[in-house]
């Protein structure tokens, strides 16, 4: 590389400053952690984290809140990746939190444990004392969040205030808090899923099996393609049949739908998705369709 | 694989602005069908009528759709093959200064929308002073509603020679003047045909092409430490940042600053080996011939040309909360990596971003005021001018006692 080199590719550029935010997070807080959910935004940063912080090893644990109603191929996946870095994981539990009463679990044919996360989020924050979290979430993704600072603050409750954000000027952060609060941090705020995709091939990260195309048994249900598992209720009209479909994100077995693809191998997948005409979040989640605001005020009540 | 370049677009009410995002974006086939879809919605429950508000597209909270205000800055993001776009929009009302600051800090060229029929109004001259304060270094004047001027050359180059006179009193970058019509798409991603007598190119082949490339400063090394990797097992020791500045090459002389030691770097590295050369903004990690003694916070020069290490600083101020700035106030400080606590010695002046005029008998900085202010603080900081350098030239200033960031300093 000659000084007179053209500028970084958009890649290198949104990498570095990415490592730069989580090197500000770790020397300015005092006991961050990862949240790491075996899907592609988190697998991003791990890889990020690496580039942040080794030879050294990490200074926070990696930590899952595992809503008992995951693919079985994310939690393999999860737990080798976590071994191959060496690294801590804590385990936050859905159902814990369900036989401690600490939430109800929903009943019915569209019950999912996709708000009850919140609260086990923000018990396991409090439990380990966390004063900041960082999450894979990108501007991109919709639109509440394309309002969102990298460093954002969570008050004593774990709620998010959009009219109260602090303004963030250049690459100066400031992660100053009370005891009690918290700050989430999103490294990857200003990537799109594009942007993730083409990173995942370029640093030949692996992902889940599940976001490549396969045979799976499915059913139709409000416009979406969803698993058939034990844990989904089916409608009297819903009829399981089988599909070759693979994942554009990464959540409960409950809420996340799957896309019809033949994409098996990563460039296939990075070539849809760059050809795509609709949002991860719009084709894939129940959970964003209940309102308009509904990740709003998902948010603000201390969601993700 | 395309660059990276950040945008930010400024307006006032009623100038087109979320139009011309709009078009732009839709033009540029980045606004997906869902999200289309829902914004369809939304117009026609708001609207009663078939008119689709684009605005309604970056209006992400639910009290900007309910009242139809845009209060925070949106970011969007776009690409086309030759480059990605981060776009921060930001509102044109309420909080003006306080959302252009933040949404333009990081910018590489902004976009100001003027309206042909009113040409430079007070709210233009506001964007030009804050583009010219933030030192962005290119700025785009939209000059936007031509239909409604009938396409009229002459009144695209009055509006030039206007923009051209204020723009001449301040440090603004370099200015490109593009006639356009976000409603009809004239000259937005297409050429228009009704103004054949314009020579130049339309909005998104601009920003596609403009040449950022020598925005970057290469000549002065500048690294600010930012965490210090270590290995206990193999006695690995690193000095990891972004670099703010300069070309870096293993074998450099360097000079560690406030403690004024040298060394030589031994090796620049990343998580994927050695590099010959680190020039900005690449993170890296920097690995130091001698033990000397280097922490979070200081700043890594060469020898020759090190910036002014000082405990005063005079800077220009842009205020960002309710309690006003005055003489005597304490406030944490963040400069690059370094931390600092800060006093107010003296508020100089404050200036009138419409008029321009520095008022000197001025005590304090209000909500969206920007002036020139003297401070002092706890430990020396290696710092340049903004106008140098936009990363060692910027620091903010937070309340102790709400951890609010409250001003956006920018070293004269």
């Amino acid at each position: 590389m000659s000084p007179d080199a053209p500028p970084l590719s958009h890649l290198a550029a949104l990498e570095a400053e990415a490592i730069h935010v989580m090197r500000e997070v770790a020397a300015e807080l005092e006991k961050p952690v990862l949240l790491f959910s075996g899907g592609k935004d988190s697998i991003v940063l791990l890889r990020l984290a690496e580039k942040a912080f080794r030879p050294g090893r990490f200074p926070f644990p990696l930590m899952h809140i595992d809503t008992g109603h995951n693919f079985p191929e994310v939690i393999d996946f999860r737990d080798r990746r976590v071994a191959e870095l060496g690294e801590t994981l804590v385990v936050a539990s859905v159902q814990e939190s369900i036989e401690r009463g600490r939430v109800v679990e929903e009943q019915g044919p569209r019950a999912s444990r996709n708000r009850l996360q919140t609260t086990t989020l923000l018990d396991a924050i409090e439990e380990h004392g966390f004063d900041a979290a960082f999450g894979g979430a990108r501007r991109d993704e919709e639109r509440a969040r394309a309002k969102e600072r990298i460093f954002s603050f969570r008050d004593d409750f774990g709620g998010w205030d959009p009219r109260r954000q602090r303004p963030e000027l250049w690459s100066l952060y400031n992660g100053r808090i009370r005891r009690g609060e918290h700050v989430r941090v999103f490294p990857l705020s200003n990537w799109t899923e594009l942007d993730v995709w083409q990173y995942i091939a370029q640093e030949r990260l692996e992902v889940p099996s599940i976001y490549f195309a396969h045979e799976r048994a499915v059913f139709r249900r409000d416009g979406m393609l969803y698993a058939a598992s034990d844990f989904v209720e089916l409608l009297p009209d819903e009829e399981p049949f089988t599909a070759s479909v693979r994942y554009r994100t990464v959540g409960d077995m409950s809420c996340t739908g799957a896309v019809e693809s033949t994409a098996t191998a990563l460039q296939a997948v990075v070539a849809e998705i760059a050809a795509t005409r609709i949002t991860e979040r719009g084709e894939t989640r129940a959970d964003d369709r209940v309102t308009e605001a509904a990740m709003e005020d998902r948010k603000v009540a201390g969601y993700f | 694989m395309g660059e990276l370049l950040r945008l930010a677009t400024a307006g006032s009410v009623d100038d087109g602005k979320s139009t011309l995002i709009g078009r732009l974006l839709y033009d540029a086939k980045a606004i997906l069908a869902d999200q289309l879809e829902q914004v369809q919605e939304a117009s026609r429950r708001r609207n009663g009528n078939g008119k689709v508000d684009l605005a309604l597209l970056t209006d992400g909270l639910r009290a900007e759709r309910e009242q139809g205000i845009t209060i925070d800055v949106a970011y969007r993001y776009f690409a086309t093959a030759r480059r990605e776009f981060v776009l921060a929009d930001t509102p044109g009302h309420v909080q003006y200064t306080r959302n252009m600051v933040t949404g333009a800090s990081t910018r590489t060229i902004a976009r100001s929308a003027v309206d042909a029929r009113n040409g430079v109004v007070e709210q233009t001259r506001r964007h030009a002073f804050i583009a010219s304060l933030l030192g962005i270094p290119h700025v785009v004047v939209a000059v936007n509603k031509m239909d409604l001027v009938d396409y009229d050359e002459e009144t695209f180059d009055r509006i030039v020679r206007e923009y051209a006179t204020l723009a001449a009193g301040l440090r603004v970058g370099e200015t490109t003047y593009i006639p356009l019509s976000a409603l009809h798409g004239d000259n937005v991603v297409d050429r228009s045909e009704a103004m054949g007598w314009y020579g130049g190119v339309p909005l998104l082949e601009h920003l596609e092409t403009v040449e950022i490339a020598a925005d970057r400063d290469l000549d002065h090394v500048r690294f600010p430490v930012q965490w210090v990797i270590r290995d206990q097992a193999t006695g690995y020791r690193g000095y990891a940042g972004q670099l703010a500045g300069g070309i870096l090459r293993p074998g450099d002389e360097v000079k560690v600053l406030p403690a004024g030691t040298t060394t030589t770097v031994a090796a620049v590295e990343t998580f994927d080996g050695p590099l010959e050369v680190a020039r900005p903004p690449m993170s890296v990690t920097v690995r130091l011939a001698d033990e000397v003694d280097v922490s979070r916070g200081d700043l890594l020069c060469r020898p020759g040309d090190a910036p002014r290490v000082a405990r005063e600083l005079q800077a220009d101020v842009c205020w960002l909360a309710e309690t006003p700035l005055r003489p005597g106030g304490r406030y944490a400080l963040k400069h690059t990596t370094a931390g600092a606590r800060a006093i107010v010695d003296e508020v100089v002046s404050r200036v009138d971003v419409a008029t321009y005029a520095a008022d000197p008998s001025a005590t304090e900085l209000g909500l969206n005021d920007i002036g020139r202010v003297r401070l002092r603080t706890s430990r020396p900081l290696a710092h340049d001018a903004y106008a140098d350098n936009r990363t060692t030239g910027s620091f903010i200033l937070i309340d102790e006692a709400t951890n609010d960031t409250v001003g956006a300093g920018m070293i004269v």
